[in-house]
């Protein structure tokens, strides 16, 4: 299948200035996302994973290199990217239909037509009855629901997901994993997904990219190929081959516990 | 969801635990207003009894009698309701333009490094000495005594409003950001919202500031209020009209406090559902 390329990294590098010294973030990254792929990034913690996604969203600009989005370099947050954190972030003094919106807000598209996508959206999700909660009202796997709808609410192309169920306790976090990649995978969007789990992002994802020690650079890339009935992370955790994957994808990782 | 305002027993032994607590409430509050009633009463009947000079420290009686005349005179409600409105005058004023230059110093960070030292030694310095500066400037009237009031109020209220902006939580800012929200959208969405409880705290702090603004105010001026009918007994010597306008006052300021309290409540919907 011949796809095009909705995300590119050439040469990227990025570095932080301080007052104590500069921090080389980023080293010499390239690689593309085609679209509809699930993209995991694993790589130790504190080694610029989140940095990639902060270039890819528009947040900050590389110091060398270029980012690509849909082919054309970005200058800066666009609709066309969806990012979504590590903790929901909703607002606790909007309802759940008001923190939906909040992305439709800042663009300036809350109509009749928005609202009535967002409510299905909410219906689907099972999140329809909430709608008029307050965020302190939901449990956490619901709010991190919420928090994808927002971020779906603007239909962006691409979806940048931030160790989004690191807030979450263990037996939530696999099933709104399940649940999330099943939302991404139907709605069609293109996703990218940084985690330190080495089992999430295999069960997620087309392919892994494993990164280095800081500066961050591409270590490898592994293309997921499972075999397994449902192409859900819950029963792709069950095939055969995932154990393998985990026990390349750690070694490469290189953990050593100080 | 469980509301807090209408509580149904589960059980027997869950109404039962309901019963205890709201006894012990009542209790509480019953134990609260004893002492107050006691203490008039000693106060009553230590100045009949003669062990203290009801000259001095006056007497319940005295003050109701005082009550009566003040009100009879007509002049009572004159000098509350200028108080009153002074102190509202200055702790709403105090609250705004204190909110307004936290908005200013937040969105730029160098005015707020400028301002910084010049904040830090205003806020130490005790306002109410500035007292004769500012009658001199803007004339002994009720303009100095608010200015006063706002006075006292407005540098606390620009620390500790800023303060609260500078809390707002980076990823929330982050979010926004995503989105591709202006600076102007991030201070209405976010950081005016995610701020309004410290505003209130800071509305609250300000009922009592613009209190000492206003009192002071009144003394060094002296035409009318409260604070003038105190500086006024004091001078002639009437202490039930001292403590008379000290009853009043705290009734008053008591009043406002709930006021803010109540409020607090309201603005805060999304607080009290947990």
């Amino acid at each position: 299948m011949n796809r095009k390329e909705v995300v590119s990294l050439k040469n990227v590098s990025l570095k932080y200035y301080s007052l104590e010294g500069e921090t080389h973030a980023v080293n010499d990254i390239s690689f593309s996302v085609k679209e509809g792929e699930f993209i995991g990034i694993v790589g130790p913690s504190g080694c610029g994973k989140t940095t990639i996604l902060s270039l890819i969203a528009g947040l900050i600009k590389p110091t060398k290199g270029e980012v690509l989005v849909d082919g054309k370099s970005v200058e800066g947050p666009s609709t066309d990217v969806g990012y979504m954190l590590q903790q929901d972030h909703l607002f606790e003094w909007r309802t759940i239909s008001q923190n939906v919106l909040l992305g439709l807000e800042i663009h300036g598209k809350v109509n009749q037509e928005s609202k009535a996508k967002v409510e299905r959206l909410l219906e689907t999700y099972g999140l329809g009855e909430f709608k008029n909660h307050y965020p302190d009202q939901l449990s956490g796997g619901m709010r991190q629901r919420a928090a994808l709808i927002r971020t779906l609410a603007i239909d962006p192309k691409i979806l940048l997901l931030d160790e989004p169920f690191s807030a979450l306790d263990y037996q939530t976090r696999l099933a709104i994993s399940d649940e999330v990649s099943t939302i991404i995978r139907k709605e069609g969007k293109t996703a990218l997904l940084v985690t330190h789990d080495i089992s999430e992002a295999i069960s997620m994802s087309d392919k892994v990219i494993v990164l280095s020690k800081r500066p961050a650079s591409i270590k490898s890339i592994h293309e997921i190929k499972l075999t397994c009935e449902k192409d859900n992370p819950i029963s792709r955790r069950q095939a055969p081959e995932f154990r393998e994957y985990f026990n390349t994808i750690w070694k490469e990782l290189d953990v050593h516990v100080q | 969801m469980f509301n807090r305002n209408k509580i149904s027993a589960a059980s027997k032994e869950h109404a039962m635990y309901i019963a205890k607590i709201k006894r012990r409430k009542l209790f509480i509050r019953l134990t609260q207003i004893s002492v107050l009633i006691l203490f008039i009463i000693l106060w009553e009947l230590a100045a009949r009894f003669k062990i203290i000079d009801a000259f001095i420290t006056s007497q319940p009686t005295r003050i109701v009698d005082t009550l009566v005349n003040l009100h009879e005179e007509g002049t009572l409600w004159m000098h509350i309701s200028i108080s009153i409105i002074e102190t509202i005058i200055g702790f709403v004023l105090g609250t705004a333009l204190g909110t307004a230059i936290a908005i200013v110093l937040w969105w730029s960070d160098f005015i707020a490094k400028v301002a910084d030292p010049y904040l830090v030694v205003l806020n130490s310095l005790p306002k109410v000495a500035l007292g004769p500066i500012i009658i001199v400037w803007i004339g002994a009237g009720p303009f100095a005594i608010i200015t006063m009031a706002l006075l006292v109020s407005l540098i606390v209220t620009i620390i500790t409003v800023l303060n609260g902006f500078l809390e707002v939580s980076p990823d929330k800012i982050k979010l926004l950001q995503t989105f591709g929200a202006t600076k102007l959208q991030i201070l209405k969405k976010v950081i005016l919202p995610a701020s309004i409880p410290t505003i209130i705290s800071a509305l609250k702090i300000n009922v009592g500031m613009s209190w000492v603004g206003v009192i002071v105010g009144e003394f060094l001026v002296s035409k009318a209020g409260l604070g003038h009918l105190i500086v006024y007994g004091g001078q002639v010597f009437k202490l039930d009209l001292v403590m008379t306008s000290v009853f009043i006052l705290s009734i008053a300021a008591a009043l406002m406090y709930q006021f803010t309290a109540w409020l607090e409540k309201k603005l805060i919907k999304w607080q009290n559902l947990r």
